[in-house]
């Protein structure tokens, strides 16, 4: 048996781990239910490895296998089949999804430890990996889909996981209804394929892209850009991807930064044949919309106070890098900076879980300060995934970022500084949030006449003891307001315990995910052609519409020189101020409202979007049920008028029997004399 | 002069029509419900003669064949019409056709 | 000869009929239907159709007019019907007014065609072909041409006989079912009706 004939077990893993969980989870329990479902994804992450060491086994040329489970909706001429479509595109993808999934399943074991619905977490995000691999991996652009709109109702269980408060629920629908504008796009953009070429599986498409018309295919992919464009959180749609935050932190780190909302990125990768097809304008509007993106995203993460709400917007940002990548027709520094990204991001993610989790579910960086010696292991990784994101050689964020401007430098020199400034942007605000969280001084107190408590309840590690310790505190503020109340005032913050370090399920990914961040840039490393070596192993998917730069090697060594000198301005910037304190922080309240999109946003559904709609109902009210009522009315008038010859005398309905013979006769007898 | 002419087949023809029309008068008129089935038997024996004097116009034995089956035909309709006829006037035993107007619009 | 029995035939058949439709009293209907029947019969004789009369003789006059009668005698609504006034205003002109309409369209239609009978022939069998009798010839044509027609006949007499036996079993609930009648307000017809029963009777 080929190996490649395993592919069906990658997405059937996580699936069976879902059921198992939706019929046993209660009855496995807390670690019971975490423990399957990381086994299942580590068994699915063995089973991509098998595949990919089986694709690795054929020629260059031979790299696409296909493999059709059943036939999904034969209707009339054309059928849908339900199938997987491996190739190197989609594989790279599985392998980074499940790998990075393992770690995020295995870290939630300990960051869930506690939550009445623990065992409900995990069978969601079993049931996201499932959805996500079925993304990735379907044959047809129906297959994506379906994946698309799984990760996407997962996405929603799990920001409002915790649905009891009013504003994690709100988070969720907001993500859910933005969600549903880009999905139009994409469904059209299925639509479209359905007619132009009479079938949307992937193999038809991508060799049939040729053959479609210029506005055809610019349809097509305008619509697929406006699915990924929501998605994957770009500008305008990207509003819903901060107040996903609200979610559990490993969901943060599974989905919104290292693989659902990289979908999008992964959806224009795969139709690049389409967007080769289509006119010029396209593509420099993705790259301008990603570098807008990224740059705005990252104005707004500068001032942020929430740990999680930088890291949010910093996720934004670089999927705008991504999508700036894509714009110019770099897809593999776009799949390379998505894998990379998807380590240091779900790193930092995991890390700042990690803080919050010591912190007491604290969230606010200007009430943390000096952590690193309560959490070493945490600060350390942080820190890794920092200079990583930074752009410090030769941590991995520096290749792929740097590749992506050296692209944008030979598309469009303009973008190229959109994307230094960005860069220099990210620097800066993530040294701020690694001063404020981990170095500087303690912005917090923890309380002294709770320490030998503390003591004990930190050697339990049990959570149970957290009700207790408030119930304390309320008492002790009671008992002496002044100094309870006053601390928080100067924004010293009262803690009932001192922060603690996490536990190994928790710390080991961590541990894990930085060392494939300060790794992951080995494989595509840019000194010599033999080191491309994700170029190469994505050959057969972009073929030649991956863009052919020439540039000379000095210009291309000046422009990493400058790449990583803004990212070294950005983080002396950062020190001189956050840790030297030279200067008084620059934190408009603009950029923390986040240039007030949102609340534009709501101001204009509120007034002139809101007046549309009613309308809309009056229209709908008045014209449309007034036509269905009238018809009733008109119905019932006649039908009244004529009830009155249903006399329910027999012989009068004889009589119009005999009428009606009258009629005929003479009918025919006219017939036969006229 | 007449009977020298000797006998039209169409002059059956005129009989039955004659027949038929008092039948569908009378079903028109009586309101007596056991009369009125029976002026719908006269329409019937009306219909059954125009079927002999063509099946011996045309000189085909097809038309006395039907004559059998509206025959048949009669005798179920009889059946079930007096059972129900039975069936109300066990109730009421003076109901006319007109009394039983209940499907009033 | 059958010139002079056409004639009294028919002079009977009408008579029947006006008396089906006329009499006051059902019995008298039911007692004229019998002439009626009996002069079709002899116009079917008179036209070659043998057993065809016998059969409107023993089934008609025999059967469906006796149970006419017995049902008459059974509920004992033999009360003469008052005639001279209709109920349903304008009901008994329009009856009239189509009853002439139907007698003197076909007649007028039969004219047009020359008093004679239009249309093919099915070719079943001959009517005046004297060496085959009519029995023979109608017994052919029902069991072959017609076999399917007349095996579903019988279904439908069977059917008939269910319903018949449903519809008289003596259960309140189904009486309840098939009419529910409004109490009738003392009628003046209803009186008339069953004054003129009993003064008929005398007479009868």
């Amino acid at each position: 048996m080929e190996l490649l004939d395993l592919v069906w077990l990658i997405p059937a893993l996580p699936l069976a781990g879902f059921l198992l969980l939706v019929l046993g989870g209660r009855l496995l329990g807390e670690p019971g239910a975490g423990w399957l479902a990381t086994a299942m994804m580590a068994g699915s992450f063995g089973a991509t490895v098998a595949v990919f060491v089986g694709l690795l086994d054929r020629p260059e040329e031979e790299r696409v296998f296909g493999q059709t489970l059943f036939e999904w909706m034969p209707i009339g001429g054309w059928d849908i089949d339900f199938g997987f479509y491996v190739d190197p595109l989609s594989v790279a993808m599985c392998l980074f999804i499940t790998g990075v999934g393992t770690l995020i399943h295995l870290y939630s074991v300990g960051y869930m430890h506690g939550d009445v619905n623990f065992s409900k977490f995990f069978l969601y995000l079993n049931l996201f990996a499932f959805s996500m691999l079925m993304l990735v991996l379907g044959d047809n652009l129906l297959l994506t889909f379906l994946g698309w709109e799984g990760v996407g109702a997962c996405s929603y269980f799990l920001i409002s996981f915790w649905f009891t408060d009013p504003e994690k629920a709100s988070a969720g629908k907001k993500a859910f209804v933005t969600n549903r504008i880009g999905d139009w796009g994409f469904m059209v953009a299925i639509f479209a394929c359905l007619a132009a070429l009479g079938s949307i599986s992937y193999d038809e498409i991508l060799s049939g892209a040729g053959s479609l018309s210029g506005t055809t295919a610019t349809l097509i992919a305008a619509c697929l850009f406006v699915g990924a464009i929501g998605k994957s959180a770009q500008f305008p749609l990207y509003v819903w991807l901060p107040d996903a935050m609200a979610g559990p932190t490993p969901v943060s780190a599974l989905i919104h930064a290292a693989t659902m909302v990289t979908s999008g990125v992964y959806l224009l990768t795969r139709v690049n044949p389409i967007i080769a097809e289509a006119d010029t304008w396209i593509q420099p509007t993705i790259a301008w919309v990603g570098a807008g993106t990224a740059l705005f995203a990252a104005t707004i993460a500068v001032s942020q106070k929430d740990i999680k709400k930088v890291l949010a917007y910093s996720t934004v940002s670089q999927l705008g890098y991504m999508f700036l990548a894509v714009g110019v027709g770099a897809y593999v520094p776009a799949v390379f900076h998505m894998i990379t990204h998807a380590f240091f991001k779900a790193l930092l993610f995991l890390g700042s879980g990690s803080v919050i989790h010591g912190m007491h579910e604290e969230q606010d960086m200007t009430r943390m300060g000096g952590l690193r010696k309560y959490m070493p292991i945490t600060a350390a990784t942080f820190i890794v995934g920092w200079l990583a994101i930074a752009g410090v050689p030769p941590f991995s964020g520096f290749f792929s970022k740097d590749e992506i401007l050296l692209y944008a430098w030979a598309e469009n020199p303009a973008l190229w500084v959109v994307g230094l400034v960005t860069a220099l942007l990210t620097a800066f605000y993530m040294s701020r949030q690694v001063f404020l969280v981990f170095f500087g001084d303690e912005r917090f107190t923890v309380d002294a006449d709770h320490d030998a408590h503390t003591e004990v309840a930190a050697a339990d590690e049990g959570d149970a003891d957290t009700a207790l310790d408030t119930e304390g505190a309320e008492a002790e503020a009671l008992e002496h307001p002044d100094t309870a109340g006053a601390p928080q005032h100067d924004d010293v913050h009262v803690l009932h315990a001192a922060p603690h370090e996490s536990p190994w399920t928790m710390t080991l990914p961590l541990v894990a995910l930085a060392g494939l961040a300060i790794v992951g840039g080995a494989i595509q490393l840019p000194f010599t052609s033999d080191l491309h070596f994700l170029a190469d192993w994505l050959h057969p998917v972009l073929g030649d519409n991956e863009a052919h730069i020439d540039v000379a090697t000095g210009t291309k060594v000046g422009l990493a020189v400058v790449a990583v000198l803004a990212g070294l301005t950005g983080i002396a910037i950062a020190y001189a101020i956050y840790l030297r304190r030279m200067r008084d922080p620059i934190e408009p309240a603009i950029l923390e409202e986040g240039w007030r999109y949102d609340r534009a946003i709501t101001s204009f559904m509120g007034g002139p979007g809101r007046a549309g709609f009613e309308a809309a109902s009056n229209f709908d009210r008045t014209v449309v049920d007034g036509a269905v009522n009238g018809v009733g009315a008109l119905v019932r008038r006649s039908g009244g008028g004529l009830r009155g010859l249903q006399s329910g005398f027999v012989r009068n309905y004889a009589l119009g029997i005999a009428g009606g013979a009258v009629l005929l006769l003479a009918y025919f007898l006219a017939q036969v004399t006229l | 002069m007449l009977l020298a002419a000797g006998v039209e087949p169409s002059w059956y023809l005129v009989l039955a029509s004659a027949l038929f029309a008092i039948g569908a008068t009378g079903l028109l008129v009586r309101r007596n419900p056991l009369v009125m089935f029976m002026c719908v038997e006269l329409m019937l024996n009306a219909v059954t003669l125009t079927f002999v004097t063509f099946s011996r116009m045309l000189d085909d034995i097809g038309g006395q064949a039907v004559v059998v089956f509206v025959l048949v035909v009669a005798a179920a309709e009889v059946v079930v019409g007096l059972g129900i006829i039975v069936a109300i006037m066990r109730r009421r035993p003076d109901a006319t056709a007109d009394d039983l107007a209940l499907l009033k619009g | 000869m059958e010139t002079f029995v056409f004639f009294v035939a028919a002079a009977i058949c009408l008579a029947g009929a006006l008396g089906v439709v006329l009499s006051k009293n059902p019995v008298h209907s039911a007692l004229s239907l019998v002439g009626t029947l009996f002069g079709v019969a002899v116009l079917f004789v008179a036209q070659n159709a043998n057993f065809l009369a016998a059969v409107q003789v023993i089934i008609y006059a025999g059967a469906i007019v006796v149970l006419f009668l017995f049902v008459i005698m059974l509920l004992g609504v033999d009360r003469a019907e008052n005639l001279s006034v209709d109920p349903l205003v304008g009901q008994r002109a329009a009856a009239i007014v189509a009853g002439v309409a139907i007698f003197a369209l076909p007649v007028a239609a039969l004219a047009t065609t020359g008093w004679d009978a239009t249309g093919a022939i099915a070719n079943l069998g001959s009517v005046s072909d004297s060496a085959v009798p009519d029995v023979e010839g109608i017994g052919r044509v029902l069991f072959t041409r017609y076999i399917f027609a007349l095996e579903i006949t019988s279904i439908l007499l069977a059917i008939a006989v269910v319903g018949a036996v449903m519809l008289a079993k003596k259960s309140p609930k189904a009486a309840d079912m098939i009419v529910d009648l409004p109490a009738r307000p003392t009628s003046t017809d209803a009186d008339a009706a069953s004054a003129d029963a009993t003064s008929e009777e005398g007479t009868a």
